[in-house]
């Protein structure tokens, strides 16, 4: 073919066919693929079956809703870059993902600043919500608060007094121990807090650490840690005994993404909060798992859910404005309620934060496979704290 | 007093893998002089490597051979890098093999994701070794005692082969003086090629060691490399007996003292290299450094490049500077100062580099100090950006001042580690330090003063304060202090000689190469509206050393064009791609081969005919 003929073919091919089908509206995801594979791939395989249920459904307003997905990079410095790309360049009226705490602050900060409505999916710190707060950014996902809050109405039920801690030496640690304790403390005046450790994320020295936790002779040990970390954990504790006799608390320790790895080895009677998608028989949840299955030959982990949701939510949002107006979405989006594979949630108005809630339940192992048993579900809005106070923690407007 | 025998125990058993990971560095270091950086990749993939084989071979007796399978198969791959890549770069200045090596570590990251996938594997445990014995009263995991065993055992085997073999004492003779080895008949190429294989064979074996306590997981290069690098220096450089020492000194220290202070975890190594270094400037066991070491990177002459080039380069480089909003939307405009931003950045690294013959690891402590002093002025005192923006090269300038006073008495690799040992102390106070610093998570909020929020002027206004910034320093580099520096990197025995006083004016260079990064730090703060510890991380230093290399050592505009060239490919290439580290990896491999003088250094001497 001619080089003139390409041109025109390439020049058609490109062009917009009007009032054929509409404009898509562009929305940008921005997450860290690269640093932490694991955990976002499900997640933008969740998104992806979203977006092709609300597309084969006709979209929104009409219009086809469009991804534009980029790697954060792993560090709130690039991940401004990349969200000013997406929004300048790129034209994405919303943004949405990321799972670092550090990451999705300098976003919902961006947010802020650029007056352009960010769900943050995943990011576990509070002051997300709360103390760093603002009107643009929203949360999803329960925050490491409720996930204490959950696990301490069950370790209140123990009888064990002497507590340890372990947790991962950064922010999420630190404040998943903080409210762990507290909230405790406040249930049981009668516990003491024996020991704590605080390796570096993905540097522990297991041995030592069992052995300086096992030192302080505690009843019961409440873990923060995960990944590789956890797996060192778990079977250092095993080999020196120090889980024999002791009851262990782990938050996030029933979420697939953390736990398969250790398959047969995964800690029996370990309290955790987490996700038993092999078990949840609501119609809603059987619908996501067997579609997710049927379509990624895969089974989904709770980072996909996450993520499933929040394009979700993104959608009816701008259903409910009526626009793509970042002012409209915010009003959309407070208030805005949506059914689940979790269950019905609500953005609430007070601090932006969903209530989206976690599983509680015990580990065992089934078929060499981690599995979560005699689980229950804790509803967000239970464990939150009151519209009042949330709203108490927010910088003003 | 059992539990203490028994930590004790722990510790050693922890030192094993640390000390083989290190000791393979040391001889490859002694004996090539390259700073590897891939060598941590060796030791990740010695872990999926042997879990692959244990799943293929069966546990039992198959995680044995694996163990040693993988070793062999991965220093075959180490000393496949070398002849095809390293062997080109040795008669390139240090640094371009360092980097050239980075570009290794960054495409074995993402060949390493695309072959085993991103999931942490868990091997099986040790077969034969998976249970505990009691000692004292507290349970130890055989596999431990293996370890410990295993420690002392590689020592005596590699201070045999070092000693007793012909091969070994030609190793160190090359380790002692590689020209005079080389003088005196000695295959060189075999020589480097066997080292390599050797040493990457032992991070292979350090990282498959692991597979019974720990996954194999994709972190596991970049978490070891840094204390791999610690260890090998505090033992000294090239020394075996060295690296173990301080293996064993640094687990024992992690063992005990996370009974006292649990958060020392994060920082205790370069605490420790920091202290040694101080106090014994060659490292437990090393040696004075030859004094004849090389510089760097390709020396900088003043007057290297027609005066009359110059001038047209540096129109045309700033005829672009200033037309470039008219062509770019708000996102290019904020890439741009971005690379404004690392072009001072660069471009103060760079002068202590090739002004002053210091390789610095750490420089981005001080970007960090500049962004963290404008930070905090702004968001905790309310203060408006133009004090931060004063403030921000005064607080890194006095960081560097503090630390350079240690570094410039030190040289070579021992300077550049313990500039690296002050960057690490210094993010992580800024990482634990919650109430001032707001920890990991940085502070948020810091944006630009009401009148320059625009990007556009806040392009105009980094312009500015940039070329200024390069400006003053190539004035500095052509001043009496310049030529002073210059004479103390080529000759401190010389300098001293007539009268220069060689450690203060390394010093007075160092901090002011401080200032300047801290002014591109508070540049970048209000640029980016937050700070976070990442900003005067390992990689963000790397980053740097990377644009200088890419710019070459020569020019003002060299520095300029690293840093738009790091900057562009890595966010061209991220926004089309998720395998962008590969990509770029493969790149810097690349550039490094094509341009083993930097990229302006190259169209220099393509104009002068190709004399060097």
């Amino acid at each position: 073919m001619p080089l003139s003929r390409m041109l025109l073919a390439a020049t058609l091919a490109s062009a917009p066919f009007i009032g054929h089908a509409a404009e898509p509206i562009k929305i940008g995801d921005m997450n860290s693929y690269t640093t932490l594979a694991a955990f976002t791939l499900p997640y933008k395989n969740g998104w992806q079956m979203g977006l092709d249920e609300i597309n084969a459904a006709g979209g929104v307003l009409g219009r086809p809703l469009e991804v534009v997905s980029r790697d954060d990079r792993g560090n709130p410095g690039d991940a401004k870059t990349v969200a000013s790309e997406l929004v300048s360049k790129e034209g994405a009226v919303v943004l949405f993902g990321t799972i670092l705490s550090n990451v999705g602050l300098a976003v919902a900060d961006f947010a802020k600043q650029n007056k352009i409505v960010f769900i943050a999916s995943e990011p576990l710190t509070d002051t997300i919500a709360w103390s760093n707060g603002n009107r643009y950014t929203f949360r999803l996902r329960p925050g490491t608060y409720v996930q204490a809050a959950i696990l301490v109405e069950e370790a209140a039920k123990l009888k064990a007094k002497r507590w340890a801690t372990i947790a991962p030496n950064y922010e999420y640690g630190k404040s998943a121990v903080e409210a762990f304790k507290k909230l405790l403390s406040e249930k049981r005046p009668d516990v003491e807090w024996v020991a704590e450790q605080w390796p570096a994320l993905g540097k522990i020295e297991a041995g030592p650490t069992v052995q300086a936790l096992a030192q302080a002779r505690p009843d019961a040990i409440y873990n923060v840690t995960f990944g590789a970390d956890l797996t060192q954990f778990v079977r250092e504790g095993t080999l020196r005994g120090l889980f024999e006799g002791r009851d262990v608390v782990s938050i996030l320790g029933g979420e697939p993404e953390w736990i398969d790895t250790l398959k047969g080895e995964a800690p029996k009677g370990w309290i955790v909060t987490g996700y038993p998608w092999y078990d949840i028989a609501t119609a809603e949840h059987t619908a996501f798992k067997d579609a997710y299955m049927a379509k990624f030959k895969d089974y989904p982990r709770l980072g996909s859910v996450v993520g499933y949701v929040s394009i979700k939510a993104i959608a009816a949002a701008i259903t409910k404005a009526g626009s793509t107006d970042s002012e409209a979405l915010v009003k959309a989006l407070r208030g805005l309620d949506l059914k689940t594979p979790l269950g019905p949630i609500v953005f609430r108005a007070s601090d932006q934060q969903s209530t989206m809630g976690a599983y509680v339940g015990r580990l065992t192992v089934k078929d060499g496979m981690p599995r979560m048993v005699d689980w229950r579900f804790g509803e967000g809005a239970k464990y939150l704290p009151s519209d009042a106070d949330a709203a108490r923690m927010r910088p003003a407007e | 007093m059992g539990f203490y025998v028994v930590q004790f125990l722990t510790g050693l058993a922890g030192a094993a893998s640390l000390f083989l990971v290190a000791c393979g560095l040391s001889l490859v270091f002694g004996v090539t002089r390259v700073v590897n950086f891939a060598h941590g990749s060796f030791y990740m993939l010695g872990a999926f490597v042997a879990y692959s084989l244990t799943k293929w071979w069966g546990a039992g007796l198959g995680f044995w051979a694996a163990l040693v399978a993988s070793s062999v198969i991965v220093g075959a791959l180490g000393a496949a890098i070398e002849v095809l890549l390293l062997r080109r770069l040795y008669r390139s200045p240090e640094l371009y093999q360092l980097v050239a090596t980075f570009g290794v570590l960054l495409v074995v990251q993402d060949a390493a994701l695309a072959l085993w996938g991103p999931d942490n594997l868990l091997g099986p445990r040790a077969p034969g070794l998976s249970g505990s014995v009691a000692l004292f009263g507290q349970r130890v995991p055989q596999y431990d005692l293996f370890l410990i065993v295993l420690g002392p055992t590689v020592l005596l085997l590699l201070t045999l082969l070092l000693t007793r073999t012909r091969w070994g004492r030609l190793v160190r003779a090359a380790t002692e003086d590689r020209d005079m080895a080389a003088a005196l008949g000695v295959n060189q190429r075999h020589l480097f090629t066997g080292v390599f294989f050797l040493g990457s064979l032992l991070a292979a074996l350090g990282g498959a060691l692991q597979l019974p306590r720990a996954p194999a997981t994709l972190f596991m290069d970049l978490n070891i490399i840094a204390e791999a690098f610690v260890v090998v220096v505090v033992g000294g450089m090239g020394s075996i007996f060295g690296a173990f020492l301080a293996a064993v000194l640094i687990a024992e220290l992690h063992a005990f003292g996370i009974l006292i202070f649990p958060q020392v975890t994060i920082v205790l190594v370069f605490v420790v290299m920091a202290v040694v270094l101080v106090v014994r400037p060659w490292g437990l066991l090393g040696r004075p450094e030859d004094a004849r070491h090389r510089t760097p990177t390709e020396i900088a002459t003043p007057l290297g490049v027609p005066r009359c080039l110059v001038v047209i380069g540096l129109i045309a480089v700033a005829a672009v500077l200033m037309a470039w909003p008219a062509m770019a939307g708000d996102y290019g405009l904020k890439l741009a100062t971005e690379v404004l931003v690392f072009a001072l950045f660069a471009a103060s690294l760079n002068f202590i580099l090739g002004v002053g013959g210091m390789i610095s690891f750490g420089h981005a402590a001080y970007l960090g100090l500049g962004a963290y002093g404008a930070a905090l002025l702004v968001s905790r005192l309310g203060w408006p950006m133009e004090a931060g923006l004063v403030v921000a090269p005064l607080a890194a300038g006095f960081g560097a001042l503090l630390f350079g006073w240690f570094c410039v008495r030190l040289s070579g690799v021992y300077l550049a580690m313990l500039s690296l040992a002050f960057a690490q102390i210094a993010w992580s106070v800024a990482f634990q330090w919650y109430d001032v610093t707001g920890g990991d998570n940085g502070i948020q909020g810091v944006w630009p003063s009401a009148w320059a929020t625009s990007p556009l002027v806040y392009y105009y206004l980094a312009l500015a304060v940039v070329a200024a910034a390069l400006f003053g320093l190539h004035r500095v580099a052509s001043s009496p202090f310049g030529y002073a520096l210059r004479a103390a990197r080529d000759s401190s025995l010389l300098s001293e000689a007539i009268g220069i006083d060689v450690k203060q004016v390394r010093w007075f260079g160092f901090a002011l190469a401080g200032a300047a990064a801290g002014m591109a730090g508070g540049l970048y703060a209000f640029l980016k509206g937050n700070v976070s510890p990442t900003v005067m991380a390992i990689p963000v230093s790397i980053d740097g050393l990377v644009m200088v290399l890419l710019g070459g050592v020569q020019t003002v505009v060299g520095p300029l064009l690293g840093a738009a060239t790091l900057v562009g490919l890595k966010t061209e290439i991220a926004s089309a791609t998720n395998v962008w580290r590969g990509v770029l990896g493969a790149l810097i491999i690349g550039l490094a081969l094509l341009f083993p003088r930097g990229i302006v250094g190259h169209l220099g001497r393509w104009h002068r005919g190709g004399r060097p």
